[in-house]
C-alpha cells in the first residue's frame, strides 16, 4: 500500500521538477530569507565590501599614476621622479594581489560557512521529519536538495553577492578617475558603452537560449545512452544496434547543430566586443589627439583613457552573468525553502509524560488507519500483549502485519483509536523514549556502508566494544567476524567482503540486541539462507526474544511455535488468534497458510 | 601525446578546413597587432606636433583593422571551433558503434554510469584539447611572434626585458591549473561522499528513526559536510591566489617596461608613442601567456581520456559473427544461413559466467522440435533464464553445443539468429518512446495493422485504446507510466510483432492476472502453430498446457513430462501445484 502511494506522490511532484525553470533574477522575499543566513558572519561581510572597495581603488588608481609618469617625470626628463612613481606604482600593484586575494577568498569562506550552516538546517529538518513524509518524497530528490541546489546558493554567496559590489565598485572607480581627467573625453570614448551593453544583452539572451537547446539535447542525448545501455538485452535480442546507432547519430547531430549555433554566437560576440573597443580607441585617438595638438589635453592622458577603456569592458561583461547565477540561485533556494516550511507532522506532545521503566504492555483499541485516507489498512484492531508475552503475527502479503509493527513505534500517527503503552498513549511519550524501549528488525536488511561495530552500535558512544561483542557471541556471528581480515572495523560494503543475506540479518540482529530493547520487533526475513545460517538465525531469535515483550512478523514455523499467542490477519482485520494447536484445530486461515508456507517451501 | 596520435585520422578528415583555419587565424592575428603600432605613431605625431597622416586617418586605421581582424576572428571560430564539434560528433558515433557490439558480458563488468561517463566527460575532454587547444595554440604561437617582432622593431633590449618573465608566468599558471585540478578533484570526491551519506542516511531512515540514531546521524553528516567545507576552503585558497598572482606577474613587466622605458625616453632612445605600444602589446601578450599554461593542462586531461576511450575502441566482443561472415553473408546469400524450423538442440551443456565463478547449468541434454511448446519451471537460481539466454547467444557456452536447426548456433549470423528468435526478457523493458514504436520496434517500417493485432493477442489493446492518444501515447519519464502488468504485455507484443520462429518468454506473466493469461496464451497458440515456444514461469497456470514442462533444480532437469504426468509424479512439480492451489483458495476468502 504505501509503496503504491510513493510512486503516484513521485510521478506527481517529479513532472514539476523536471525542468529547470527559471524565473526572476531576483526575489526580494527570497534574498531577504537568505541574507539572513549571512547574518553570523555580518562582521565579515562589510570587511569583504570594504576590500572590494580597495581593490577597485588600487586597481584603477594604476592608469592614473601612469599619467603622471609620463606627464610630469618622463616628458620633463625627471629620472628620479621616474623612479618614485615606478615604486609606488610597484607597491599599489602588490598591495592590490594581497587585498585581492585576501578579498576572494574571504568570499569563498562567507559562502562556504554559510552553506554548510543552511545544509545542516536542511538535514536535521528532514531527519525530524516522519515516515509519511518519506513515503512522499524519494530520497533521489531529498539528495539533490541537501547537494546540487545547496550548491548553486555556494555559487551566489561566494562569487555573486560580494563580486556585484567589486563590479560595480571597479566601473565607478574607472569613471571617476576619467571624469577628473577630462569629462569630455570621457563621453566620447564611453559613448561606445551603450552598444556595448546592447551587444552584450543580445549576446547573453541569444548564448542563453542557444545553451538551452543545448542542455536538452544534451538531456536527451544522455537520456538515450542510457535507456540504451540499460536496455542493451532487448537492442541485441532484436537486433537493433543499427537502428540503435542511426537514431543517436540524429540526436548526436541535433546536439552538435546546437553547440555550433553557441559558437556562432561566440564567433561573433567576441570580435563585436574587440570592434567596439577599437572604436573607442579610435575616437580617443582622433578627439583626445585633437585636443592634445590643441594643448587642451597631455599624452599621458591620453595614454591613461586607451588603458581606462580597456578595463571598463570586463566588469560590465562579469556583471551580465551574475544575473545568471542569480537565476538559478532563486530558483534553488524556492526549492529549498519550501522544504524548510515543511513543518514536521508527527511531533512530540507539549507536555510528554515520562516512560518510567518501561514495562512493555502494549494495547491496540480499536485502531484504524490508513496510508492514505479512507484507504483503510487496518480496520478496527485491538488487541494487548502483555509484559514478556510473545506474540507472532502471520497472514498473506499486504494483510497489514508491517502497519501494526510501524505504528507501535509511532512512524505513523492513527486516524481513529489509540494505542497504549505501558497504559499511556503513545502519541504522549516522547518519541525518543518510545523507540529506544523497542528493538526493531525489519525485513529488508538495511546495513550502512560502515564497520561491522559501527553497523551494530550505530555510533552510539555508550554501546561498548565488549556490548557490541557480546551481542555477535550470544547471536552467534562471533566466529564469522573475527574471520575478517579487520574483524569488527571490516567495512560490510567494501569489495571483496561479500557477506551473505543470512551474515547481515545476524548482524542486524546482533544490532537489537546491543541495544537491549524492552520491546523486540522482529520482522523475519522471508529470503532463503543457507541451512548453516538457518540454524544461526533460529537460534538468535531465541535469544532475542528473551525477557521482553516480543513482536513478531513470523515466517518460519519454529519461530511460531515458540510464540505465546499467534494472531493471524487477514485484509487489515485480525481474523483468528490463538496457539497454533488451538488454530490448527479451527482448520481456518491458519491451518490453510500454515500448509502453504511452513511446510519446506520450494517457491516462495 | 601518444593515445592523442589516434585523433589523426579525424583531424585529417577536416584537413581543409583546418588548414582554412590556419589562415585566418594568422590573418586576424597580423591586423591585432598592428594596432598599438598605429596608436604608436598616432601618438608620436600628437606629442610632436608634426603633420603628417590627419588623426582621423590614424582613428579610422585603428577601427578598419579592429574590423579586418574582427572578420577573421569570426572564420577562425567558424572554423576550428566548428571542426573540434565535428570530430566531437564524429567520436561519438564511433564511440557508440564499438558500444553496441560489445557482448553481455562487457556490460556487466562496466556500469552504465561509467560507459556514459566515457561518451559525455570523456568525449568532451578531448573535444577541449581539439577546440580551444588548437586555437589558442595556433593564436598564442602567431601573437608571440608579431607583437615580439614588432617590439623588438622599436627596441631590442626593452623587449628581451618585457618577454623574460613570460616561461615564468606560462610555468606559474600550468602549476596553478594542476594544483587547482588535484584539488577540485578532491572536493568532487568529497562532494560524492557527502551524496552517499545522505543517500544511504535517507534510504535507511527507518533503522535510523527506530534506534533513535538522528543525532548521531547528523554529527556524522557534519563531520563530512565541515571535511567537505574544509576542501572547498584549501580550493580556494589556491584559486584566490590564482587570479592577483597572474597579474601581479603581468603587472610587473609592464611597470619595468615603463621604468626602463622611461628611461629610454629621456635619453632619447624611444618614444613615448613607441613606450605606449609596448604597453598595449604587453597587455595583448596576457592571454596567450596564459593560455600556454592552460593548453598544458587541456592536454594532459585530454590525454588520459583519451586513453580510456581507446581501450573501447581496442576492445572486441568474444561474440561475434563467424569467420565465414565477417565479410559479408547477409541471410540468403552463399554463407548465410537461416533459420527454418526452430527446432532447438542443447547437446550436453554446462554453463558458468566466469570461471571464477560455479556452474550455473549442468549436463543439460534437451531437443526441441520445431512447433513445440515448452515449459520451463524451477526456483529462482535454477538456471531457467539462463538457458534461454544461451539460444540467441547473448553468452557463449564452452561446454557442450546448442544447435537451431540442427546447425551450432555460432555458425549463424547474428542477426539472422536474432531475429528469428522473439525474447520476451524478465525484466520488461521499454523505451521511453511511443506504445506504437514500442511494440513495432523490431521494424523499421511498421505496418499499423499489425501492430494493433500483436496489442489485441497481447491482451494490452483495450487498455492502449483507452489512453487519450491511444497508441500515440508516450512511455517513461515524461509521458504515462504504465502498471507492471500493461508493461509485460507490450513487450509481449513486441515480440510477437516480431514474427519469430522461436518465441521465448521469460517469465512474461509474472504481474499478469491468471485470467488474461489464459487469453494471451490461447491467442499465442493460434499464431504460434509450427512456431517453437519457450514458456518460463514460477507458475502451473502458464506452463500446464505446454507439450512438455521441464523441471530446473541446481541448473540441472530434475523432471520433465506433461502437467498430467508431473502431479502424478509427486515430485517438485507435484509441490508447486498443490500450493498454488492454496494459494488461490486464500486469496478468494473473504
Amino acid at each position: 500500500m504505501a509503496d503504491e502511494e510513493v510512486k503516484e506522490n513521485t510521478q506527481e511532484s517529479e513532472d514539476s521538477n523536471q525542468e529547470e525553470v527559471l524565473g526572476k533574477a531576483y526575489d526580494a522575499r527570497l534574498m531577504k530569507r537568505l541574507i539572513r543566513y549571512l547574518k553570523p558572519y555580518y562582521g565579515w561581510v562589510i570587511l569583504a565590501i570594504f576590500l572590494t572597495v580597495g581593490v577597485a581603488l588600487l586597481s584603477t588608481i594604476r592608469p592614473y599614476l601612469t599619467k603622471v609618469a609620463i606627464d610630469n617625470y618622463i616628458i620633463n626628463k625627471d629620472p628620479l621622479g621616474l623612479r618614485n612613481i615606478v615604486l609606488i606604482l610597484l607597491s599599489t600593484l602588490v598591495f592590490q594581489g594581497l587585498v585581492q586575494y585576501g578579498m576572494t577568498y574571504l568570499t569563498q569562506w562567507i559562502g562556504q560557512k554559510t552553506i554548510f550552516d543552511l545544509r545542516m538546517e536542511l538535514f536535521e529538518h528532514v531527519q525530524n521529519q516522519s515516515m509519511s513524509f518519506f513515503d512522499k518524497n524519494p530520497v533521489g530528490r531529498l539528495v539533490t536538495r541537501l547537494t546540487n541546489d545547496i550548491e548553486v546558493l555556494n555559487e551566489m554567496f561566494s562569487s555573486g553577492i560580494v563580486m556585484v559590489f567589486a563590479d560595480v565598485f571597479i566601473i565607478a572607480g574607472i569613471l571617476s578617475f576619467m571624469f577628473s581627467l577630462s569629462w569630455q573625453l570621457t563621453l566620447i570614448a564611453l559613448s561606445v558603452v551603450i552598444p556595448l551593453i546592447y551587444a552584450t544583452v543580445i549576446f547573453r539572451r541569444k548564448v542563453r537560449t542557444a545553451f538551452r537547446d543545448v542542455r536538452y539535447y544534451l538531456a536527451k542525448m544522455n537520456a538515450f545512452l542510457q535507456e540504451h545501455i540499460s536496455g542493451i538485452l532487448v537492442v541485441k535480442i532484436f537486433n537493433k544496434e543499427k537502428k540503435t546507432l542511426e537514431d543517436f547519430k540524429q540526436i548526436n547531430f541535433d546536439h552538435t547543430k546546437a553547440n555550433k549555433k553557441s559558437v556562432l554566437y561566440y564567433s561573433i560576440f567576441f570580435p563585436v566586443v574587440e570592434l567596439i573597443g577599437a572604436i573607442s580607441g579610435g575616437l580617443i585617438i582622433w578627439y583626445g589627439g585633437g585636443e592634445a595638438v590643441k594643448g587642451a589635453l597631455t599624452i599621458g592622458i591620453l595614454i591613461s583613457f586607451i588603458q581606462y577603456s580597456e578595463m571598463f569592458f570586463r566588469p560590465i561583461r562579469d556583471l551580465s552573468e551574475k544575473y545568471n547565477i542569480m537565476q538559478t540561485a532563486m530558483a534553488s533556494s524556492e526549492r529549498i525553502f519550501r522544504l524548510l516550511d515543511r513543518n514536521v507532522d508527527i511531533g512530540d506532545a507539549v507536555n510528554p509524560k515520562e516512560l518510567m521503566n518501561c514495562r512493555g504492555n502494549i494495547e491496540f483499541k480499536d485502531v484504524w488507519f490508513a496510508y492514505r485516507k479512507d484507504n483503510y489498512v487496518l480496520k478496527n484492531i485491538s488487541f494487548s500483549i502483555k509484559q514478556g508475552e510473545k506474540v507472532a503475527f502471520v497472514g498473506a502479503t499486504g494483510a497489514g502485519k508491517s502497519t501494526i509493527m510501524n505504528l507501535i513505534c509511532r512512524f505513523y500517527d492513527t486516524q481513529k483509536g489509540e494505542i497504549l503503552l505501558d497504559g499511556i498513549n503513545v502519541k504522549d511519550i516522547r518519541q525518543s523514549d518510545l523507540r529506544k524501549n523497542i528493538g526493531l528488525v525489519v525485513q529488508d536488511i538495511f546495513l550502512f556502508s560502515d564497520s561491522i561495530s559501527n553497523n551494530i552500535s550505530l555510533n552510539n558512544r555508550s554501546i561498548s566494544d565488549e556490548t557490541i561483542a557480546d551481542a555477535s557471541r550470544i547471536i552467534g556471528i562471533d566466529d564469522f567476524i573475527n574471520q575478517l581480515p579487520l574483524k569488527y572495523g571490516q567495512n560490510v560494503k567494501e569489495r571483496g567482503v561479500t557477506l551473505s543475506q543470512g551474515q547481515r540479518q545476524l548482524i542486524t540482529f546482533a544490532r537489537a540486541l546491543a541495544y537491549d530493547p524492552k520491546i523486540l520487533i522482529l520482522d523475519e526475513a522471508t529470503s532463503s539462507v543457507d541451512t548453516h545460517s538457518e540454524i544461526l538465525i533460529q537460534k538468535a531469535i531465541d535469544k532475542l526474544m528473551q525477557g521482553r515483550t516480543s513482536i513478531i512478523i513470523a515466517h518460519r514455523l519454529s519461530t511460531i511455535q515458540k510464540c505465546d499467542k499467534i494472531i493471524v490477519m487477514h485484509k487489515g482485520e485480525i481474523r483468528e488468534t490463538g496457539t497454533h494447536q488451538q488454530l490448527l484445530e479451527i482448520g481456518g486461515i491458519y491451518s490453510k497458510l500454515y500448509q502453504l508456507q511452513y511446510k519446506e517451501s520450494f517457491v516462495q | 601525446m601518444t593515445y592523442l596520435r589516434r585523433l589523426l585520422p579525424y583531424l585529417k578528415r577536416y584537413k581543409r578546413m583546418l588548414f582554412i583555419g590556419f589562415l585566418v587565424i594568422t590573418v586576424s592575428a597580423v591586423f591585432t597587432n598592428l594596432i598599438p603600432f598605429v596608436i604608436s605613431r598616432a601618438i608620436d605625431q600628437i606629442r610632436n606636433h608634426t603633420e603628417g597622416t590627419a588623426l582621423y586617418q590614424y582613428a579610422l586605421m585603428t577601427v578598419g583593422f579592429a574590423l579586418i581582424s574582427g572578420f577573421f576572428l569570426y572564420l577562425t571560430r567558424q572554423t576550428i571551433i566548428i571542426v573540434s564539434r565535428e570530430i566531437e560528433n564524429d567520436l561519438r558515433n564511433d564511440f557508440l558503434e564499438h558500444i553496441l557490439i560489445q557482448d553481455q558480458q562487457y556490460f556487466h563488468y562496466h556500469p552504465t554510469g561509467d560507459v556514459m561517463a566515457l561518451a559525455t566527460n570523456d568525449i568532451s575532454a578531448v573535444r577541449n584539447f581539439l577546440g580551444p587547444g588548437i586555437m589558442y595554440t595556433a593564436e598564442t604561437l602567431i601573437n608571440f611572434t608579431m607583437a615580439i617582432s614588432l617590439m623588438a622593431s622599436f627596441n631590442a633590449e626593452l623587449t628581451v626585458i618585457a618577454v623574460v618573465p613570460i616561461p615564468l608566468i606560462s610555468y606559474v599558471v600550468y602549476r596553478i591549473g594542476r594544483s587547482i585540478n588535484h584539488k577540485f578533484e578532491l572536493v568532487q570526491e568529497q562532494f560524492s561522499t557527502l551524496t552517499t551519506k545522505a543517500q544511504e542516511n535517507l534510504s535507511g531512515i527507518k533503522v535510523v528513526k527506530a534506534y533513535v540514531r538522528e543525532k548521531s546521524e547528523i554529527s556524522s553528516f557534519k563531520d563530512l559536510s565541515v571535511d567537505y567545507m574544509a576542501k572547498n576552503l584549501s580550493l580556494a585558497k589556491v584559486q584566490s591566489f590564482s587570479y592577483p598572482l597572474m597579474f601581479l606577474l603581468t603587472g610587473f613587466s609592464v611597470i619595468i617596461v615603463l621604468y626602463l622605458g622611461g628611461n629610454k625616453i629621456i635619453s632619447g632612445e624611444l618614444t613615448i608613442g613607441e613606450l605606449t605600444a609596448f604597453i598595449i602589446y604587453l597587455g595583448l601578450l596576457t592571454w596567450p601567456i596564459i593560455s600556454l599554461g592552460w593548453i598544458i593542462n587541456l592536454t594532459q586531461r585530454a590525454e588520459a581520456s583519451m586513453k580510456r576511450l581507446i581501450e573501447v575502441f581496442d576492445s572486441k566482443p568474444a561474440i561475434d559473427n563467424p569467420e565465414v561472415c565477417r565479410t559479408d553473408c547477409a541471410a540468403g546469400s552463399e554463407n548465410g544461413r537461416r533459420v527454418l524450423n526452430g527446432d532447438i538442440e542443447f547437446r550436453n551443456v554446462n554453463f558458468r559466467y566466469s570461471k571464477e565463478m560455479p556452474y550455473v547449468l549442468r549436463n543439460i541434454d534437451l531437443k526441441i522440435k520445431g512447433g513445440e511448446t515448452i515449459g520451463v519451471i524451477g526456483h529462482t537460481g535454477s538456471g531457467k533464464s539462463t538457458i534461454v539466454n544461451l539460444i540467441p547467444r547473448l553468452f557463449d557456452v564452452e561446454e557442450g553445443e546448442i544447435l537451431v536447426d540442427g546447425k551450432p548456433v555460432k555458425s549463424y549470423q547474428l542477426s539472422e539468429l536474432r531475429t528469428s528468435i522473439g525474447y520476451v526478457p524478465q525484466e520488461t523493458f521499454l523505451f521511453s518512446d511511443s506504445i506504437e514504436s514500442n511494440i513495432a520496434y523490431s521494424e523499421n517500417k511498421f505496418d499499423k495493422d499489425k501492430v494493433l493485432q500483436a496489442a489485441k493477442i497481447a491482451q494490452i489493446y483495450k487498455d492502449v485504446d483507452n489512453f487519450p492518444r491511444r497508441f500515440d501515447t508516450i512511455l517513461g519519464e515524461r509521458g504515462i507510466n504504465l502498471s507492471g502488468g500493461q508493461k509485460q504485455r507490450t513487450s509481449i507484443a513486441r515480440a510477437i510483432l516480431a514474427d519469430p520462429k522461436i518465441l521465448i518468454l521469460d517469465d512474461a506473466f509474472s504481474a499478469v492476472d491468471t485470467y488474461t493469461e489464459e487469453e494471451i496464451l490461447t491467442g499465442l497458440k493460434n499464431i504460434m502453430k509450427g512456431r517453437t515456444t519457450i514458456l518460463i514461469s514460477h507458475r502451473v497456470s502458464t506452463l500446464k498446457n505446454a507439450d512438455r514442462i521441464i523441471v530446473l533444480k541446481n541448473g540441472s532437469i530434475a523432471e520433465s513430462g506433461t502437467h498430467e504426468s508431473l502431479v502424478q509424479q509427486e515430485g517438485i512439480y507435484a509441490d508447486i501445484y498443490f500450493k498454488q492451489l492454496l494459494e488461490e483458495e486464500l486469496k478468494e476468502l473473504q
